[in-house]
């Protein structure tokens, strides 16, 4: 069994994939890791994993719901189309700021041990995925409480939520490229989360977009990741698939994700020197 | 066919030191571009921003399988830069390596270590970090609680753990990897001379025993003599002798080893270090072409983790040494206290032309070693503190 290793200037890994199915335990050590500490000492505990987007719901009802009446327009109840939209954003916005932070994050293990870089960021998309569960099941919780059946559709909610972890490693994996070498970043992205929930249809529908925008507003990946979701869960929700401005966004997603693996691996031979 | 496990062939490493101006010791990106737009304006000056450095030049050597290698040299010499290429955390600039087996890197002790995590999970994060399977270390489980000696505190968060305890696990982690090549970067050197000495037989199990190859750099040479058969000899980057651990070791001892060292070219011209028994001296030389008001050496020790343990700024000096000195001559401090207790220490020097002027720092500049100096046991550093020391100064 002879592993062969050749270190030269520019050359590319060869074994970089098989690198990472070797060192696959990783992506659960690290993961597993960032889960226990971010509820040690806690009073609370895995308690703010549910109290988080509950309450955001909550909120977005009642000012979308009642104070900007935005409800008004389905026999679907508000809330369950409010949390349709803020269930794959909330995703979204917490595994880009985890994804984006996390190489800055593991410094030490990036300037003391080898093992391929994406594991990272990798795993930290993976706590996302843990609260996004928790969400669902408070989704869960909400047809049962206003007695709403959702549509067939639901069982095509995960191909959405593969989409909705595209377009969030994407992003997420080029920024925590960038960050180790222009530490700015770090104040980029809570903005660009924050600036996102507004032009991303959690609050409101696609529908209320005049058509005339509906292309530069689809430029934005998460907007067929919404919709899809929408799609799944709320009865009379138009499928996105049918019409073009869906593809606008998936374009703009794996444009985004091919062109962040390659930049990332192009500038992983230097994040111990630049770190 | 050649039995070379590792092959390195003319491998150098570029670093640049950029004159950026760096607030907080990181790039921001305004500075990038407000120096891009300044370099607009610029003539034909070239790019003064940037200066090479090259930490290692042409460094070739070959190791076979089996073989365990010592890797000596001063501070500054390349050491650690050529451990990063071998354990691929940095990418050569220039050259060649060729690895055939895999390699496991301890670079420090405790790497990924979370303090909020107790000692049993840091045991399962360290060596999955090191490269172990869960199951590898589910196997090896109590034989690595037994080497630590933690048992007891095996279920409290490791930021509870005492200094030594902490080193005691993390390296109880690290002897038990089975990696085909291993590669240690002084991490033998923390920890009391006991558990030194159960290391230290452990890595010599792993080389003689297991047949595995082992790269150790150390300042210890007692150490490098009991564990490797032969010795690469680093020099500002370039390899100065590779041949029998004796033979090397024995020249490096007479070139005063680490614990001289020479600045050509500078205000300061070489500092060297020597234990006299019970007091260590620290002598100096120095050549200017200016007057000289006081020459002043400033210094700190510290201990191997790096905590300061004693040092002296001579502004504290009274009035009366002040005078006129000569532009050439030496600097002689001979401390009386504290009294160290066995290891190995590093010095940091800073030295001016008269009081509260510095013109040359050489952080960290020597490793030397303390041996019987006082016949106390080993105390936690931390838990001193640091102490003014009792020292003497004359000047020739």
């Amino acid at each position: 069994m002879n592993h062969r290793v050749i270190i030269e200037p520019g050359r590319s890994e060869k074994n970089y994939w098989k690198d990472i199915w070797h060192y696959r335990e990783l992506f659960y050590i690290l993961s597993w890791r960032d889960i226990k500490v971010k509820y040690k000492q806690t009073v609370l505990g895995v308690l703010w994993a549910v109290l988080r987007p509950l309450l955001t719901m909550i909120v977005f009802t009642f000012v979308f719901g009642r104070v900007a009446r935005m409800g008004e327009q389905s026999v679907v109840p508000y809330s369950i189309i409010v949390f349709a939209g803020l269930l794959p954003w909330q995703f979204f916005s917490n595994a880009i700021t985890e994804c984006s932070n996390s190489l800055v994050g593991n410094t030490n293990l990036i300037t003391k041990v080898y093992f391929p870089r994406m594991i990272i960021p990798a795993s930290s998309v993976i706590t996302s995925f843990i609260d996004f569960f928790i969400s669902f099941a408070i989704l869960l919780g909400l047809f049962v409480v206003n007695g709403y059946m959702p549509p067939p559709e639901i069982f095509a909610m995960p191909l959405f939520w593969i989409l909705a972890f595209l377009a969030s490693f994407g992003p997420g994996l080029y920024l925590t490229a960038l960050n180790v070498k222009y530490r700015d970043f770090r104040y980029i992205i809570p903005f660009i989360v924050q600036f996102g929930l507004f032009i991303s249809p959690v609050g409101y529908t696609s529908a209320q977009i005049s058509e005339k925008w509906h292309w530069l507003y689809a430029l934005n990946p998460m907007v067929g990741v919404i919709d899809g979701f929408r799609w799944c869960i709320v009865k009379d929700a138009p499928n996105p698939l049918l019409h073009y401005p869906f593809y606008i966004s998936l374009g703009v997603i794996f444009i985004f994700f091919w062109l962040s693996i390659y930049q990332f691996r192009k500038m992983e031979k230097n994040f111990a020197d630049l770190i | 066919m050649s039995n070379a496990i590792i092959k390195v062939e003319g491998l150098g490493k570029q670093y640049f030191i950029s004159r950026e101006r760096q607030v907080g010791g990181y790039t921001a990106l305004r500075d990038v571009i407000s120096n891009k737009a300044r370099n607009l304006f610029k003539t034909s000056e070239g790019n003064t921003d940037k200066e090479e450095f090259w930490a290692l030049k042409d460094v070739s050597f070959e190791v076979n399988k089996g073989e365990a290698i010592g890797i000596i040299g001063r501070n500054g010499a390349g050491k650690s830069t050529l451990l990063k290429m071998l354990s691929r955390i940095a990418e050569p600039s220039r050259g060649r390596i060729e690895l055939n087996g895999r390699v496991a890197s301890l670079l420090e002790v405790g790497t990924g270590f979370h303090p909020e995590l107790t000692g049993r999970e840091n045991i399962f994060l360290n060596g999955a970090i090191l490269g172990m399977t869960r199951v590898e270390i589910r196997k090896k489980f109590d034989e690595i609680v037994d080497f630590s000696g933690v048992e007891k505190f095996l279920d409290t968060p490791v930021k509870r753990y005492s200094s030594g305890m902490y080193v005691r696990l993390a390296f109880a982690v690290a002897a038990h990897l089975e990696p085909e090549i291993l590669v240690v970067d002084e991490v033998l050197a923390v920890g009391d001379a006991e558990f030194q000495k159960k290391c230290l037989g452990k890595m010599d199990d792993v080389a003689k025993q297991h047949g595995r190859t082992v790269l150790f750099v150390s300042h210890h040479m007692s150490s490098v003599l009991q564990l490797c058969t032969r010795c690469i000899w680093l020099s500002n980057g370039t390899v100065h002798r590779n041949g029998r651990s004796k033979d090397v070791i024995v020249e490096y001892s007479q070139q005063g080893g680490d614990s001289a060292v020479t600045f050509p070219g500078k205000p300061l011209t070489s500092v060297a270090v020597n234990q006299l028994g019970d007091k260590i001296e620290i002598l100096a030389t120095y050549k200017v072409e200016q007057r000289v008001t006081l020459p002043s050496l400033g210094f700190v020790i510290y201990d191997v983790f790096g905590n300061p343990i004693t040092g002296f700024n001579p502004g504290l000096f009274q009035e009366d040494l002040t005078g006129n000195y000569p532009e050439e001559g030496k600097i002689r401090i001979v401390l009386t206290s504290p009294l160290l207790l066995d290891g190995i220490y590093q010095l940091s020097v800073w030295f001016g032309l008269s009081i509260g002027h510095d013109i040359q720092a050489e952080p960290k500049c020597i490793s030397f070693e303390i041996v019987n100096m006082t016949p106390h046991r080993q105390m936690d550093p931390t838990a001193v503190g640091f102490t003014s020391p009792v020292c003497n100064y004359t000047f020739e």
